[in-house]
């Protein structure tokens, strides 16, 4: 029994701008079937004594100390940017902006 | 747009007569950490831009992130300045959206677990009334870059409309402070919502977390509000009007919103569920984003930090280096100065409590330093159309000017002109006397020789005073004082002035 169908699986891509064509959509919904479905047989076992896991390390409070390493050079902040303008990138005008 | 934005607006006063305003605050606080939240890029204001940047705060593939420890404890310390509980463990969460100014297409940002949780605030409204505002959650995330559009009327790309970003703000560290519903805020809710951002900026002053100034955006805040036909109704639906940046801007764009939403209401309509923007000019507010799919930010736990969980110990450590808390401090000092509440109440509208402290500070009494930031300098200050803390002249100035008069060498008129050349940049208080020569006239044969002048011209008083009638000395101490361009004491030359008479 499908349980991801494929009309979210359409909206979950849409939400994440991938452009899914109807055969994969309806591919993935069969695959993500069943990583839920493997979950959910996961969470039957874990019982109300077994903690969520946070993160797969065991590992907390990895922290830097507030001082200043040097930044990237100007020059190769911008070299990826396809356009650029007075040290800035400049990006397509979002619809509906300010 | 929507036709909610045709209905006629309701008068302000007719709104909370009949519809129950309800608050929700959003405020977002930069951290004034040397470093960003994730990586060691250095945090100055006004830089070049782009030049504030490393490969994490660009989103480059492989880049991971390492939190910033200091923005940790300040988080804690903003926490616990609420009254929140510091969680014992606490993750955070990828917030995906696709917007330039994010490079990553997600903010880390802490989504079910923040930091800190269940605290409240008091605050003082303008009358005194003390105000408790609930706090949901603080948590800690960090700031996008900076976007600048560039209108295709200025051709530079043909037609086209762009923008520029610049990535040096992307990675400050940020708190947001997310209120539980404010209720029962009444006809006050915009001076409510006015005063609960002015106490936080305070509270982010006192503990030194930030520099909190509003006209950078080091502190913005967003604002929910919903109303509702009584208090006992359910809540009703609410706008969000995003990043109002000013105190004033605060307070306007409640009484608006809840003079819209009473006419979308009246009018028999829904109130659309949207984000909303403010426009400083008019104080209105416009229509923006439709609360919808877009909003759904798909968070999920970051896989590249791993979680934060503060011991206990480390926390206790925090609390006890806290300040005293604003609202607290004021109490103590109007009860050390001894100034009544309205008293009290207008030297902290005026922005005049740290300038009053440092006066006592100084050496001058409480009566006096209030004497004269409350007084001439006000005066001064609000004639010139800026702060107190913009005058130039400084606490210390004051307190010696105060000491002139004390110790006789100037009396309160003089003392005018003395601080009129202070605020020209003449120097010190004392400079200023000496330079301009406006030392009391103290020498008793200089004031004789005007006093005899003034008895000579006018006998018929010295007849009536002869006779017991005291009255007209004055005139006698008025002509004196002319003589003398206002620099002699008058106390001494009425003294001297009823001896000659005697004699």
């Amino acid at each position: 029994m499908s349980t991801i169908s494929r009309d979210e699986v359409a909206r979950v891509a849409a939400l994440a701008r991938i452009d899914l064509r109807p055969d994969e959509v309806t591919r993935l919904a069969g695959e993500l079937d069943v990583i839920v479905e493997s979950v959910a047989r996961v969470s039957e076992v874990a019982t109300a004594d077994v903690p969520a896991t946070s993160h797969p390390l065991p590992l907390t409070n990895v922290f830097r100390d507030d001082v200043p390493e040097p930044a990237l050079p100007v020059q190769d902040v911008l070299a990826g940017a396809p356009q650029q303008e007075n040290g800035r990138f400049a990006v397509p005008q979002i619809l509906g902006e300010e | 747009m929507t036709a909610a934005t045709t209905t006629d607006l309701v008068a302000y006063e007719d709104a909370v007569r009949r519809y129950d305003p309800v608050l929700g605050i959003e405020v977002h606080v930069e951290l004034g950490t040397l470093t960003k939240m994730f990586c060691a890029a250095e945090v100055a204001y006004g830089g070049e831009p782009n030049t504030q940047v490393t490969p994490v705060s660009l989103g480059l593939p492989g880049a991971l992130p390492v939190v910033n420890g200091k923005a940790v404890e300040y988080a804690i310390r903003i926490g616990l300045a609420l009254n929140c509980t510091i969680a014992e463990s606490c993750r955070f969460a990828r917030k995906n959206y696709f917007y330039p100014d994010v490079p990553k297409n997600f903010q880390t940002s802490q989504y079910d677990e923040p930091i800190a949780f269940d605290g409240w605030i008091d605050i003082e409204l303008d009358d005194g009334e003390v105000f408790r505002v609930e706090i949901e959650r603080a948590h800690m995330e960090e700031d996008a870059g900076k976007n600048t559009h560039v209108g295709g009327a200025t051709g530079r790309i043909q037609g086209a409309e762009y923008s520029l970003v610049d990535y040096n703000r992307a990675g400050i560290p940020l708190v947001e402070i997310v209120t539980r519903p404010i209720e029962g805020a009444g006809e006050r809710a915009p001076e409510v919502a006015r005063a609960y951002v002015q106490t936080l900026r305070d509270i982010f002053r006192s503990l030194d977390v930030s520099e909190a100034r509003m006209e950078r955006g080091n502190v913005r805040a967003d604002v929910n509000l919903s109303l509702r036909p009584t208090p006992e109704s359910p809540l009703g639906t609410r706008t969000e009007t995003k990043n109002v940046n000013s105190f004033r801007s605060i307070e306007r764009a409640v009484r608006y919103e809840v003079s819209r939403q009473a006419g979308v209401l009246d009018a028999g309509l829904p109130v659309i569920q949207e984000t909303r923007h403010f426009h400083e000019e008019d104080g209105t507010t416009s229509s923006g984003r439709v609360k919808s799919d877009a909003e759904d930010y798909r968070y999920f736990p970051e896989p590249d930090l791993v979680p934060v969980a503060p011991s206990r110990e480390w926390v206790e450590e925090i609390r006890a280096t806290l300040p005293e808390m604003p609202v607290a401090r004021r109490r103590r000092l109007q009860k050390e100065w001894g100034y009544a509440d309205a008293e009290m109440r207008d030297v902290v509208n005026a922005g005049a409590v740290e300038l009053i402290e440092a006066t006592i500070a100084a050496g001058t009494s409480a009566a006096g330093a209030r004497k004269w930031w409350m007084g001439e300098l006000a005066r001064r200050a609000k004639q010139d159309e800026i702060t107190l803390e913009d005058l130039v002249v400084t606490p210390a100035q004051i307190a010696q000017l105060q000491g002139l008069i004390e110790s006789g060498r100037i009396n309160d008129k003089i003392a005018r002109q003395v601080l009129e050349g202070v605020l020209a940049g003449e120097g010190d208080p004392e400079a200023v006397v000496v330079s301009r020569g406006l030392e009391i006239v103290s020498d008793d044969g200089a004031l004789l020789t005007a006093i005899d002048d003034a008895l000579a011209a006018q006998p018929d008083i010295v007849e009536k005073v002869r006779g017991g009638n005291q009255g007209p000395v004055g005139a006698i101490i008025g002509a004196v004082m002319k003589a003398t361009k206002g620099q002699a004491d008058a106390k001494r030359v009425r003294e001297l002035v009823l001896d000659r008479i005697g004699s």
